[in-house]
């Protein structure tokens, strides 16, 4: 099958192979340690597990976003920042 | 209470799945791809990396759709929304009346959309259409197609034409789902027609508001059919939407890369949005649950 429209690239597939990645792990986890059930934390809303990873995935696009949009093209400041907002993220949302 | 699970029930999904991944999964991933690279045409990608959305997000052009995007969308919502209420009050609650009036209602909804723009493009015009024609005739210096004023008036027009409809039908399902105890309550206890409006029909109508709301903002913020029909985005930028703009972008100039960032950015915001609506239901139905219970 011939995927070249696609026009896929060394660095959009690791993206995409993390997220499935991420997805996989979190089943893992679910699976290995139970848990996933919703819990109230700083935003007065139940989450799960799933809600907390959707945030953090999320909010991690807008502050790429905001990182290129406002500071400059040099992302990885960026991507250690959405680092420590998903982290934050699955202890506190 | 202990639930029993069921995890075979997983399998049950992968149909849909499949389907969703065909439809909307690839072609995510596709545009991601072809944001970070450009072409010229013949498959062949050179690699960009974040210029794309760099470019975008310091493109005054990409604000000021975004801008009267939103614009747009407020000033549907804040017409649409009240007057679906409105309508919906006055609509008759049984007899004939009740099947004539939902027939008419839904009338608007069923026509397709570029048949919509296309009505409302004769229409409005100062030659041959009766709006254009008779506001002429009265005195108003009415042109859609040279007055931008004109132009966003006709859209907004448009749409309140097209879609309060849906707003009413909502509303009505709410409001003839209160039992007629309420009333009876209401009545007794002599409530004017404001209290009863306010502290039964408005807070037993919310969930269903909260819909009208997120469908009409996400459809309103979404649109490109309708206006691109009547005015093409004209005249100048004046109703250039962020959906007409990445149109122009990727089929009119073929600059692929930055429609697609831009694309990815529209998408993420609709996302965003999306999600902030979905939490705020499902909680308010929780929060209203639990009131419930504890009531």
């Amino acid at each position: 099958m011939d995927l070249s429209w696609m026009a896929w690239t060394l660095p959009t597939a690791i993206f995409f192979g993390t997220i499935l990645l991420l997805l996989v792990s979190m089943a893992v986890w679910e699976y290995v340690s139970p848990g996933g059930n919703p819990r109230v934390g700083v935003l007065r809303f139940e989450t799960t597990r799933g809600d907390r990873l959707f945030v953090s995935l999320l909010g991690s696009a807008f502050i790429h976003l905001a990182w290129l949009g406002l500071v400059g093209p040099n992302l990885w400041w960026a991507l250690a920042l959405s680092v420590v907002y998903a982290i934050g993220v699955f202890r506190f949302v | 209470m202990n639930k029993t699970w069921n995890n075979k029930a997983w399998f049950m999904v992968l149909p849909v799945l499949f389907l969703v991944a065909i439809s909307a999964i690839i072609p995510l991933m596709t545009v991601v791809n072809y944001s970070v690279q450009d072409t010229f045409g013949n498959n062949e990608f050179f690699w960009a990396g974040a210029e794309w959305f760099e470019e975008m997000l310091t493109s005054d052009r990409f604000w000021a759709a975004m801008g009267r995007n939103l614009l747009f969308s407020g000033i549907v919502l804040l017409i649409e929304i009240p007057l679906g209420i409105l309508i919906a009050l006055n609509m008759p609650k049984s007899g004939w009346g009740v099947p004539v009036c939902l027939v008419l209602m839904a009338l608007p909804l069923l026509i397709p959309w570029n048949v919509v723009g296309t009505i409302w493009q004769v229409f409005g015009r100062v030659d041959i259409g009766l709006l254009g024609y008779a506001l002429r005739e009265v005195g108003v210096d009415y042109n859609y197609v040279s007055d931008p004023f004109d132009a966003w008036v006709t859209v907004i027009v448009m749409d309140v034409w097209h879609w309060t409809s849906l707003v009413v039908l909502l509303c009505y399902a709410g409001l003839v789902s209160i039992p007629d105890a309420y009333y009876q309550a209401a009545k007794i206890d002599g409530a004017s027609r404001w209290a009863v409006f306010r502290y039964i029909q408005l807070p037993k109508m919310n969930r269903v508001l909260l819909i009208a709301v997120l469908l009409r903002f996400m459809d309103s913020f979404m649109i490109y059919t309708e206006p691109f029909v009547v005015t093409g985005g004209g005249p100048g930028n004046s109703t250039t939407f962020l959906s007409i703009d990445l149109v122009k972008m990727a089929v009119g100039q073929f600059d692929i890369g930055p429609a697609a960032a831009m694309s990815i950015i529209y998408f993420l915001i609709i996302l965003l949005l999306s999600w902030v609506f979905y939490t705020v239901m499902t909680n308010y139905d929780a929060a209203s649950d639990g009131e419930r219970r504890d009531g």
